[in-house]
């Protein structure tokens, strides 16, 4: 799937990867690692967009895990992706590449892919191109390898003051947007049919929904770039989803999840000579394991149940 | 009742309330399809208000469109349709409906007291918060799962219940917003013989206790024969309704569908019609 990204990413890790730090020491007393934490301003920032982030994260995300779309927010980070690497071609910040190309993308996806079984291969034609479209861009830019490592595996610790503006207002729109459609999106994720026939206009609520998962999608990238997405856009929801609890409650878990992986990232990484995307998507991956562990034990005779779920939307 | 059209019964004591004078449905040569095909046509019958009718037919013969057009979700190609005095609309408040069930997948989070409250006011923009509403129709939606006698299992995700659990949390879903007519599509599919004679005595109550009309689409007619009213049985160029008895006879079905349609009947009154699914899904196969 994503692997010709992967390895291209890989070979410019090696060339242009930024350069370890000499990482600061943490010490047993918590105030003083915290007043540490926060002391640069490049560290204040990441901690605002990373907050943000997460919020708008855990609440898309449990939609995305509930409507069966993350090989949606997969393709619309690739599209992103090419949307970035073009605003740099063009000197354009890469934040408004990633919302213009992937939000125009999510509205094309979404009036695209109204019949349901479709989906995962309209989204996954689209997809090929794009990535295309992105190659194309950073070979034209000369000074890509840093750009391109950050929009692949997030660069969080570079973000600025502006970027944790654009970050907050598109976040805001976001979680307003949701508000305003909860219910009927409830009700449309969970039931079209029955949805359709109480008058909810699915059709018109999948496409919105494209939309402010691309905004999210776009938000995201920053902190753990186009390839690790899934880690806060699908991982929460995915955990949230084994629980069974009361929707209200569940977004609630699934934005707390999201949080505790970007704060403790941020936290263990700044301490450590290693990424934040690094710690950001282990905290995700030990999180979900721990939470299907207990399922897994008691399951004495796990039926043959192929692999699931993941990649392909069920639309 | 039968289809007496326009003259109300009188009510006397056991008999099922009639709340309204006009039918529930009335359809005047109505004709369905998608595009340019059509399903169905010259579909003309009328159906009375707190009647139980079986939608009856081979695979394919449109029973469900018959159920989105009711619901507004199809208009019709032809012809004119009645629904509670109105044209069909969508998202009528007045109509519960149960699709036809497709499995679901095994790790849905929704609980099934969620699926149901969805049928309360999820069709509202907005997010409800907490307070006297919210209690308000959390009692609501604990009602429509007792009504359906649920309670065990409402609490569980979706993804683990049974059909039949299943089946009974979708109607307590259909029933939360006090509908007056009530369609169901194939609510006894993927059920055994013993929870689909239960599945609909719970249907005939409900609609007795609540005075709703019901449509309902089944594959099999007997395990209905002890709740309804009439069948309906869809052909290509009509429909046929009236009583089991009066319709589910060779000479009726056998007119309706074109075709040799045999009735059999064994030892405990059970009805087997033989010929039809054969016809229907190969029209001109001899």
């Amino acid at each position: 799937m994503a692997t010709d990204g992967l390895r291209a990413a890989l070979l410019l890790a090696q060339a242009g990867a930024p350069a370890r730090r000499t990482s600061p020491r943490a010490s047993w007393d918590v105030v003083a690692d915290v007043r540490q934490l926060l002391h640069y301003s490049f560290m204040r920032h990441a901690f605002a967009a990373g907050t943000i982030v997460a919020v708008v994260a855990g609440v898309v995300g449990y939609f995305v895990v509930l409507r069966r779309s993350s090989f949606a927010a997969h393709a619309l980070s690739h599209v992103g992706f090419a949307g970035a690497t073009g605003a740099v071609v063009v000197g354009v910040n890469p934040v408004a590449g990633l919302l213009v190309f992937s939000s125009v993308a999510a509205g094309i996806m979404g009036a695209l892919g109204q019949r349901v079984k479709g989906r995962d291969v309209t989204i996954g034609i689209v997809l090929a191109w794009t990535l295309g479209l992105g190659v194309l861009f950073l070979s034209l830019y000369t000074g890509y390898a840093t750009e391109a490592y950050a929009l692949l595996f997030g660069e969080i610790l570079g973000i600025s003051q502006r970027d944790v503006a654009v970050t907050a207002i598109a976040g805001a729109a976001t979680l307003v947007a949701v508000a305003a459609v909860y219910r009927p999106l409830l009700f449309a994720s969970v039931d079209e049919d029955v949805a359709a026939a109480r008058g909810v206009p699915v059709r018109a609520l999948s496409a919105g929904f494209m939309v402010m998962l691309a905004v999210a999608v776009s938000v995201a990238v920053q902190v753990v770039g186009v390839l690790l997405i899934f880690s806060l856009l699908v991982t929460p929801g995915a955990i949230v989803e084994r629980l069974a609890l009361r929707p209200g409650r569940a977004m609630a878990v699934s934005v707390a999840l999201a949080l505790a992986f970007t704060w403790a990232g941020l936290s263990v990484a700044y301490f450590s000579p290693y990424p934040v995307s690094f710690f950001i998507t282990t905290f995700a991956f030990a999180a979900y394991l721990s939470a299907r562990l207990p399922a897994a034990v008691t399951a004495v005779a796990p039926a043959v149940r192929g692999p699931r779920r993941g990649w392909r939307a069920r639309g | 009742m039968g289809g007496s059209s326009g003259i109300l019964a009188p009510a006397s004591p056991g008999s099922p309330p009639v709340h309204a004078v006009e039918p529930a449905v009335v359809a005047r040569d109505l004709a369905a399809g998608y595009g340019t095909e059509t399903v169905w046509a010259g579909a003309t019958f009328e159906i009375g208000a707190g009647e139980m009718v079986g939608v009856l037919g081979p695979n394919g013969a449109g029973k469900s469109t018959l159920l989105r057009l009711l619901l507004g979700l199809l208009r019709p190609q032809r012809g004119t349709v009645q629904v509670l005095g109105r044209p069909p609309m969508r998202g009528n408040p007045d109509i519960g409906y149960v699709p036809q069930r497709r499995p679901t997948t095994d790790e849905t989070s929704i609980r099934g007291v969620d699926l149901v409250r969805l049928g309360l006011d999820g069709h509202r923009w907005g997010t409800p918060l907490p307070g006297r509403r919210q209690r308000a129709a959390g009692r609501r939606v604990a009602d429509a799962v007792a009504a359906v006698a649920a309670q065990p299992y409402a609490g569980r995700p979706v993804g683990q219940l049974s059909g039949g659990e299943l089946q009974r949390l979708l109607l307590a879903q259909a029933l939360v917003g006090e509908p007056t007519l009530l369609l169901l599509d194939e609510p006894l599919a993927s059920l055994d013989l013993r929870h689909q004679a239960g599945m609909a005595a719970l249907v005939s109550d409900l609609a007795r206790e609540l005075g709703l009309t019901v449509l309902l689409i089944a594959h099999d007619v007997n395990p209905l024969l002890p709740v309804i009213d009439r069948v309906l049985y869809i052909g290509r160029g009509g429909v046929a309704i009236g009583t089991p008895g009066e319709v589910i006879t060779p000479e009726v079905l056998s007119r309706l569908y074109e075709a040799p349609v045999e009735v059999l009947e064994d030892s405990r009154g059970r009805l087997f019609v033989v010929g039809l699914e054969d016809e229907v899904s190969h029209p001109h196969g001899y």
